[in-house]
């Protein structure tokens, strides 16, 4: 194994469900119903998770997914927003956490 | 420049016949004929012939990066005179209520505006496949008036609603050169509510993906062209990227081929297998053989043996019962909810 990330697996996703496939097939239905048109479309369904898969960083997910939102018609511009929408809350969640830093330094502080 | 002025490998049918027929990492794909004959459809029959679509040539004012024509400037193959009224005498003894015509960019031909009265004067409705920056050629200032005079139905390329997705896929300057030639067409009534005037759009990829779903992207380019530009339009219709000529190419240099391929192939649709154009349609090459369909006619697959093959020995009744030729690059119909010259099918 010359590293963890191929993009040749990608498309070997379902072999997961060798093991459980019981369980593979219920994750299955359920991704395809989360991602089916509903109260939100589908292209925004794709936005959503482009961003997501930035904040979990995950190399497949991004592939995916990028492709994706472009089959839904979405364009780089709000391809992009969408990633910064994502970094924003990264970056947010980071920042807010400097609270819990204030106030630990402020217990122990005269 | 053309693949054919490069002398490049993939200009000739025979080399893109043997890219597509070739396996992939993973194996053989599973033929086309297979699919067909999953779903029942094999061999794939016409229905009759609703449909008169003629490609009067190669020769086009731009060299767009997907064209499945290879058309271009440098190219010179196109129908002559003859050939177009051969057509015409073909027509006239038929009923079939359409007449596409395409190319290159079939108003560059000489016999583009014979084609267009004649096929008026039988009653039969015309299509223009229409690349937009044509109409803005000094050579062709009275374009657009001679359209509308005919009540000539325009179907036109516009990739995307952006500039710089537009201009990736045809050319420097061709989204603002198209933006004109629209604005053009709606002063003149084209594409306005209730107009007889019809101006439809075509989307297509702007790279090696499927396109989106034809209502939702249509929502969008109708919002966005009127929002920035004031244009208005009828339908849009969305066409896969067809793996052959430049685009295949493309999917080659770009290390995206047998991905293409398998999305293709994974996505194969019976309903949009169904609804294929080929089985209504009749497609003339600019040197008269006949194909089923304009992407056959460029993989040089003339229709099947047992129906005549050149417009001047043209039976009707004989083609429009005739039994379509099919390939790897069938796929490309096939796919999600389909592609045709009229947008998805399914």
């Amino acid at each position: 194994m010359s590293g963890y990330y191929h993009v040749e697996d990608l498309p070997r996703f379902a072999e997961i469900g060798k093991s459980a496939p019981e369980l593979w097939r219920k994750f299955s239905e359920w991704y395809g119903a989360v991602f089916a048109e509903g109260a939100l479309s589908e292209r925004e369904k794709c936005l959503i998770a482009l961003g997501v898969a930035h904040a979990v960083q995950c190399p497949y997910c991004i592939d995916a997914y990028a492709q994706a939102c472009l089959e839904k018609g979405s364009n780089l511009e709000q391809m992009t927003e969408a990633v910064h929408v994502a970094s924003a809350i990264r970056g947010g969640a980071s920042l807010v956490h400097g609270l819990q830093m204030r106030n630990a330094a402020a217990k122990v502080s005269m | 420049m053309s693949l054919a002025s490069l002398e490049h490998p993939l200009a000739s049918a025979r080399e893109q016949l043997r890219v597509l027929n070739q396996a992939g990492p993973g194996g053989p794909h599973q033929a086309f004929e297979r699919a067909l004959r999953e779903s029942g459809l094999f061999p794939l029959q016409a229905t009759g012939i609703t449909v008169f679509q003629i490609n009067v040539g190669k020769l086009c004012n731009q060299t767009c990066r997907h064209c499945h024509v290879d058309a271009g400037p440098d190219r010179r193959e196109i129908m002559s005179t003859e050939t177009a009224e051969l057509c015409l005498t073909a027509l006239e003894r038929t009923g079939i209520p359409t007449v596409d015509i395409t190319g290159g960019a079939p108003e560059l031909n000489p016999s583009f505006r014979r084609l267009v009265r004649r096929s008026r004067e039988l009653g039969r409705h015309v299509m223009d496949r229409c690349n937009l920056s044509v109409l803005l050629l000094p050579s062709q200032e009275d374009l657009a008036v001679f359209l509308a005079e005919h009540e000539v139905e325009i179907v036109a390329s516009l990739p995307y609603y952006l500039e710089d997705q537009t201009d990736a896929q045809r050319g420097e300057g061709v989204f603002s050169k198209s933006v004109e030639a629209l604005r053009r067409l709606n002063r003149l009534g084209y594409g306005q509510p209730g107009s007889r005037l019809r101006l439809n759009l075509v989307y297509n990829p702007v790279g090696a993906y499927l396109p989106p779903a034809q209502k939702s992207i249509e929502a969008d380019f109708h919002r966005e062209l009127e929002r920035r530009h004031g244009i208005v339009f009828h339908s849009l219709y969305t066409i896969t990227n067809m793996p052959i000529s430049r685009f295949l190419e493309f999917l080659l240099r770009s290390g995206n081929y047998d991905r293409y391929m398998e999305k293709l192939i994974g996505a194969y649709n019976p309903a949009a297998a169904a609804g294929v154009m080929c089985r209504y349609m009749l497609s003339v090459g600019w040197d008269g053989k006949l194909y089923d369909c304009d992407f056959n006619q460029m993989l040089e697959l003339p229709v099947a043996c047992e129906a005549p093959a050149h417009i001047r020995d043209f039976r009707p009744e004989a083609l429009g019962r005739r039994r379509i030729v099919v390939g790897q690059h069938c796929y490309g119909c096939t796919a999600g909810g389909g592609s045709s010259c009229g947008g998805s099918t399914a």
